[in-house]
């Protein structure tokens, strides 16, 4: 049957199930959003910027597991959400992005709204592809939905240009998709697999640390029981929250940087550590030498070759899938006779309960001013650990890292690798387009909001209730403490001044707004806002401008070189 | 250590700036990159000449392997190999050095391709340190202007890099 590019384009995210996506219409791009209006089985969601909607399809990807679809116009509409895909490559989360490009026969003329996408967007993309004749736009997009989706995931970008997506051709979708030069490992290697079970069982003090691999992997239930069956103790990083259970008491809490005491010691000083689905981040093992100058074996499992002994080198690497190499170390687990040794573990254990003691997330509450740490406590007791949050970046993040006990994967949406302010409110949108109904939190701070603040504009045309929890201190707060620590309290462009009044203006958008400014309002204004199923309510609570994040191990420090609360 | 990387990738437009690009985003040394379509006209062979300890030419090797069009990597420095570079030098040939170039040329196996009166332009192939070397044995006010494809490299005996 012949149809046209765009049509054809629209026929493939039909057959790929695509429910959503979300974009921006533009010149180049008008043929595909004509052929978006004849047809109900995509639905699109219109946002305000180009990067809200990349980062909208990125939420509603790592809430779901599904492939976040985004549809951009070429120039401005490509650029715009050049940060939104460098985010989600940082994260490797799969999605698919189409954007429109100038004529064919404009292409490399500066064309009106040209800009080399392809190249543009080579540095942040798993792949791209520029499609050159509309009889080629199905298998590329079948190409680009098994590419995001398969191996290490990550966003590919489809370029098309506008006489290619009005040309006819002959649609039919591919069954089938090989592309010879691409073949991700799924099984692991089973002479490692032996290895590292050997090394776990005989280990002393041994350790699991587990990142952003077992959540895209869908291994939690392989990695908790794993944990149960080792009698290890666990830490996730960021990008791993909710991989395994936080309320479990094998959970040692997130390691790095703003990492609890216990983890942090239980990673310098285990003499077996296990890493499933993460990257040695320099967030997270802090300075190499440091990590490097204790000797301890280390077995490595990740779907990415490149992931292994890029920053450390690994004794056992394991290359596959994390959740199916999991399920096969269990199995070789089980089927030992040899169990890991009561006694070892039962020292290792007291030595971990005497780090868990120093009490690392201990902080001064107040009756005078909002401490963010109690408003992100309350949430949790409020929304009984079942919400989906989602954050910006900055203190706000790293205090909802620390303080809501995720104990399901997929629940928390952050920007882990690229760091990209902005990133909470249109991830937000794509959650709770994945999951209506379900509570939505995004925590913020008065940064970060302000990146894409303009999307609640989309959040009222589409009906979204999500709740904004602004830390609202003032101050550009991460940045801010760090030129408390290592500038001098030289406050360098970090005070934010002539704010808006955040209540009338989630109102001028058609939302609830509350100001809340003291401690004894806090648990009353979330309780009311999560009472509001249908709205959206912004709450701007006016937080203490001096507070800090801790535990910290400073830039370029050792995992034990960390400064304490209790420190200062 | 130098190393000479040798790939075949899909012999399709951009697939060169993905290479080069990977290079200078992570910071890895290119000494010379030579790319053509081989006898399968849907594949590109490439040899990468380049420098690193051993830890970051296994990155190099991986990196590579992830980008979606290389098909194949192999490290030629791993086993027995055979490296060749093409260069041509065009150099002032006038009076008493006239002759002693042509005996330059001849005893490094050079040919000269192309004569004028003030000019000789010699074609060498080799290493690029026999290359380097022949640079060196003449004067170096002589030369015009040189020219250099930088390294490709095969494997001896029976190593083949084929898909």
């Amino acid at each position: 049957m012949e149809l046209t590019g765009a049509e054809i384009a629209i026929r493939c995210l039909q057959e790929e199930g695509v429910e959503y996506v979300f974009g921006y219409p533009g010149g180049a791009v008008l043929f595909i959003y004509d052929a978006l209006f004849n047809q109900e089985k995509v639905k699109h969601i219109l946002v305000r910027h180009e990067q809200a909607a990349v980062h909208a399809a990125d939420g509603y990807s790592r809430s779901t597991d599904k492939v976040g679809v985004v549809l951009v116009t070429s120039g401005p509409g490509v650029t715009n959400a050049v940060t939104g895909i460098a985010t989600a490559y940082m994260d490797s989360i799969p999605m698919v992005v189409i954007s429109g490009q100038v004529p064919s026969t404009y292409i490399g003329e500066d064309a009106f709204q040209e800009v080399d996408a392809v190249g543009i967007t080579r540095p942040c993309v798993k792949h791209n592809f520029l499609v050159k004749d509309a009889k080629d736009i199905a298998s590329t997009l079948k190409k680009a939905f098994y590419l995001a989706k398969s191996g290490r995931p990550g966003p590919v970008l489809v370029d098309i240009p506008k006489d290619i997506s009005n040309q006819k051709a002959e649609y039919s979708y591919p069954a089938t998709v090989n592309i010879r030069s691409y073949h991700p490992e799924k099984q692991g290697d089973v002479t490692s697999i032996k290895r590292a079970a050997q090394l776990l069982i005989e280990a002393k003090r041994p350790m699991i640390y587990a990142g952003g691999g077992v959540v895209l992997s869908e291994g939690s239930k392989q990695l908790t029981d794993l944990v149960h069956l080792l009698g290890a103790p666990c830490t996730n990083t960021l990008m791993g929250l909710g991989g395994y259970p936080a309320s479990d008491k094998q959970f040692v809490g997130m390691l790095g940087m703003h990492g609890t005491y216990e983890a942090n010691m239980g990673m310098q000083n285990c003499d077996v550590l296990l890493a499933v689905g993460a990257r040695f981040d320099d967030r997270v093992i802090g300075n190499v030498e440091h990590f490097t100058s204790v000797p301890r074996k280390i077995i490595h499992i990740d779907i990415d070759p490149a992931s292994i002994s890029k920053r450390v080198q690994v004794d056992v690497s394991i290359v596959g899938d994390v959740a199916n190499v999991l399920g096969d170390l269990l199995a070789v687990l089980h089927s030992s006779k040899q169990k890991p040794d009561a006694a070892t573990s039962a020292t290792w254990w007291k030595q971990i309960e005497e780090w868990r003691s120093r009490n690392s997330l201990k902080y001064r509450n107040s009756d005078e001013v909002i401490k963010p740490q109690y408003v992100i406590e309350k949430l949790y007791e409020i929304t009984h650990g079942e919400a989906f949050v989602t954050s910006d970046v900055g203190q706000h993040q790293m205090f909802a890292a620390q303080y809501y006990n995720f104990d399901k994967p997929r629940r928390w949406i952050n920007s882990g690798g690229l760091g990209t302010m902005g990133f909470g409110l249109p991830a937000a949108m794509g959650v709770q387009l994945a999951h209506p109904g379900a509570p939505v939190a995004c925590v913020t701070g008065e940064g970060s909001i302000q990146m894409n603040i303009q999307e609640l504009s989309t959040c009222k045309q589409f009906g979204l209730p999500i709740k904004v929890i602004a830390l609202n201190n003032r101050y550009l707060g991460m940045v801010r403490q760090w030129q408390e620590f290592f500038h001098g309290n030289r406050y360098s462009e970090s005070y934010m001044d002539a704010l808006p009044d955040f209540v009338k203006l989630a109102e001028a958008y058609g939302h609830v707004g509350i100001l809340v400014e003291k401690p004894s309002d806090v648990e009353g204004a979330l309780r009311e806002a999560f009472a509001r199923k249908d709205e959206l309510v912004f709450m701007d609570f006016r937080t203490d401008p001096t507070e800090n994040v801790f535990p910290m191990v400073p830039g370029g420090k050792g995992l034990s070189e960390v400064i304490l609360a209790e420190d200062l | 250590m130098r190393h000479i990387i040798s790939l075949l990738m899909e012999n399709e437009a951009g697939a060169l700036s993905r290479v080069a690009g990977l290079f200078s985003a992570r910071g890895y040394n290119i000494e010379s990159l030579t790319v053509a379509p081989t006898e399968d006209e849907t594949l590109s062979r490439m040899t990468i000449v380049t420098r690193g300890s051993d830890p970051i030419i296994e990155q190099i090797k991986k990196q590579l392997n992830k980008l979606i069009e290389v098909v194949t990597v192999v490290d030629l420095t791993d086993g027995e190999h055979i490296e060749r570079e093409l260069m041509l030098v065009k150099v002032r040939a006038q009076g008493e050095v006239r002759e002693e170039l042509k005996r330059m040329a001849d005893i490094f196996r050079g040919r000269i391709i192309d004569v004028s009166d003030k000019t000789y332009t010699i074609e060498l192939t080799g290493t690029g340190s026999k290359l380097d070397n022949f640079l060196l044995s003449i004067d170096r006010n002589l030369i015009l202007e040189t020219v250099r494809t930088g390294s490709s490299g095969i494997g001896r005996g029976d190593r083949i890099l084929k898909l």
